[in-house]
């Protein structure tokens, strides 16, 4: 009697079909893409100008680290531009007084981008939403008004000027920027890689229980925060690996990389591409480096209104973003069901 | 046996899992919980019961850590618990179910499952490490899904499931943290009478070692479960005892003006 009524317990219905041939399909899908990515990556500075090869790959790594915190953690970060512009300055000040080689240079600068997310996760992170947005643009503003009066440092609004590249005394790479892509490619694949060890970790599916359901999350014990806090300092991190590679390829460092407007050109290429996939931010950086490199190169002056034109037609057409829109495409032809992992900004919000 | 006063005070031999004192929660001026004493003995399966806006909810909420109370304390085994956070009390091994069903959409039951036996086991901010370390817990997160009916819906997204399945995988959730109290809030809303008679059976299974305390408007199914019944009303006790005894209460039969009999 009080054993369970097997027969007719609520879970009768069959299991979906579908197992082995799909995942393998899906699993041999995902290597082609990444190996597409690679090629992709390697014949880049033969495509396109080498500085703007360069441009692109920074800021993809800058999008995938945003997209760590947004599409995984659901928390819309709008002062991103401080850790890739403190740790701009960083690189470039180690790469300049101290002649450090650039890839270590841009490892302090990814340092110092963490010990500052530290204390502002810490601080921000109790907010959700366009609260957390508020906060952290509002510490990102204090950096730069920081930046801005210690002149004595970083330049003021001058800039950082002539921070040089060392590289083991390889004068090819220290040189010329079709060689410094290839060095610098490696750090920017390891940031990238780093991302996707995180989100396919333990970690990362607690993070997106804590995106999607936070009440319940505590509930199974997970102290949210913490894991909010710990995601911050990551994605921080990684956003500062892409921002000392940046600098250390400019050659200089200017106050451009601590404003808001860097913060927001983040958000909009890694939104335009598509949140919670990491490839959709890839795809961002592409499109409107690009975009920008060729309307600045046609001395166009309102490069801001056609960025953002573009980014209002996607976000009104293509919710999901580029890569959000494709891949349901795709998914759709071959009959499965879309990507579950890959949310909208908003339906992140909806957890509590 | 007892007389029903005799479950608030000095619980005698008997151990006392789950207590509170002088409970209350006020918001802006209004309070939500007045001053509750409750005693919850180890072992028993308590109802709390009450009309809508008497305040049960909120009574979860507090012993749960989702709200802080305003003044009071709470006791789990003897200790204080006070003001702890939501995820502290689950290692405490008080153990919650929501009202409104709170499941993870695009996670499978299998997957809401070994997430549940992490938290608990411990390993959640491993970053480095590889997520088919979750795959540790299938062999439990499987055993549980089979006991509360779901097993032929592991890998099915949960976004999917009909409504009585989902209300099956929030128990197996709580039963995943093995807890020594379980706090179910309304178990069976919204469930027709079969899936109902289900899981009153499941809750009296779950039950056997463990501390429940439950809260349910179907009288149907506080009087097949509960040991003792605490009536709330307007944030206050207004009644404790056995089902029975509770049933006869005037005030508690004032206060439903008969609506105990139809639900």
């Amino acid at each position: 009697m009080s054993t369970t009524t097997e027969t007719d317990s609520p879970g009768t219905a069959p299991a979906p079909a579908g197992g082995g041939p799909a995942l393998l399909g899906r699993t041999r899908g995902r290597w082609l893409l990444l190996a597409a990515g690679l090629v992709l990556a390697l014949v880049l500075p033969w495509v396109i100008y080498p500085p703007v090869a360069m441009d692109i790959a920074a800021w993809a790594l800058f999008a995938v680290a945003l997209d760590l915190l947004l599409g995984y953690a659901g928390l819309l970060s709008f002062g991103h531009a401080a850790f890739w512009g403190g740790s701009a300055y960083v690189a470039g000040l180690t790469a300049l007084h101290w002649g450090l080689p650039f890839p270590l240079a841009a490892l302090a600068g990814a340092g110092f981008a963490m010990l500052l997310a530290w204390p502002i996760g810490v601080l921000s992170v109790r907010r959700s939403g366009i609260y957390f947005a508020m906060v952290t643009l509002a510490f990102a503003q204090m950096l730069y008004f920081i930046v801005n009066q210690w002149r004595g440092l970083t330049g003021g609004e001058n800039g950082l000027q002539g921070v040089p590249v060392h590289f083991f005394g390889l004068e090819a790479v220290e040189t010329d920027a079709f060689f410094f892509y290839y060095a610098a490619l490696p750090l920017i694949l390891l940031g990238m890689w780093f991302a996707w060890r995180v989100v396919h970790s333990p970690f990362g599916r607690v993070l997106v229980a804590t995106r999607d359901n936070p009440a319940r999350a505590r509930a199974l014990g997970y102290d949210v925060e913490r894991y909010r806090i710990l995601v911050f300092v990551i994605s921080a991190g990684l956003a500062g690996l892409a921002g000392g590679v940046f600098a250390i390829s400019h050659g200089f460092v200017s106050l451009q990389e601590v404003a808001w407007q860097t913060s927001g050109k983040v958000v909009l290429l890694t939104v335009l591409g598509g949140i919670g996939t990491l490839w959709g931010g890839i795809v961002g950086a592409i499109v409107i480096v690009i975009l920008e490199d060729q309307l600045a190169s046609s001395g166009f002056e309102g490069i801001g209104i056609i960025t953002g034109s573009v980014f209002i037609a996607v976000v009104l057409l293509f919710r999901r973003g580029i890569w959000g829109t494709v891949s349901d495409a795709l998914a759709r032809r071959r009959g499965e069901r879309p990507a579950a992992e890959a949310v909208s900004a908003a339906d992140g919000e909806e957890g509590l | 046996m007892n007389d029903p006063q005799d479950t608030v005070g000095p619980p005698g031999s008997r151990t006392v899992a789950l207590s509170a004192r002088g409970l209350s929660k006020e918001f802006r001026g209004f309070r939500a919980v007045k001053d509750v004493d409750l005693d919850v003995v180890e072992g028993e399966v308590h109802a709390l019961v009450g009309p809508n806006g008497a305040g049960k909810t909120t009574l979860f909420n507090l012993l749960t850590g989702y709200l802080k109370p305003t003044s009071g304390t709470i006791t789990v085994h003897g200790k204080d618990i006070t003001g702890k956070e939501p995820e502290q009390i689950a290692h405490e091994g008080v153990a919650r179910s929501f009202q409104i069903t709170s499941l993870f959409d695009n996670l499978t039951p299998r997957e809401h499952l070994e997430l549940a036996l992490q938290g608990m086991a411990g390993g959640g901010m491993r970053f480095w490490r590889s997520d088919s370390l979750l795959r540790r817990h299938r062999g439990r997160a499987d055993e549980l899904l089979e006991h509360v009916g779901l097993a032929g819906l592991a890998e099915r997204p949960a976004g999917e499931l009909a409504y009585g399945q989902k209300r099956a995988l929030e128990m197996a959730l709580v039963l995943a943290l093995d807890p020594q109290v379980m706090l179910l809030d309304e178990p069976t809303a919204g469930m027709g009478r079969e899936d109902v008679d289900r899981t009153i059976e499941l809750v009296r299974q779950v039950a056997a070692g463990r501390t429940v305390v439950f809260v349910d408007h179907n009288m149907h199914v506080v009087g097949s479960l509960a040991d003792h019944v605490t009536v709330l009303m307007s944030g206050e006790v207004l009644a404790r005892g056995t089902y029975e005894q509770v049933r006869n209460d005037e005030r508690v039969v004032a206060a439903y003006l008969g609506e105990d009999t139809h639900a």
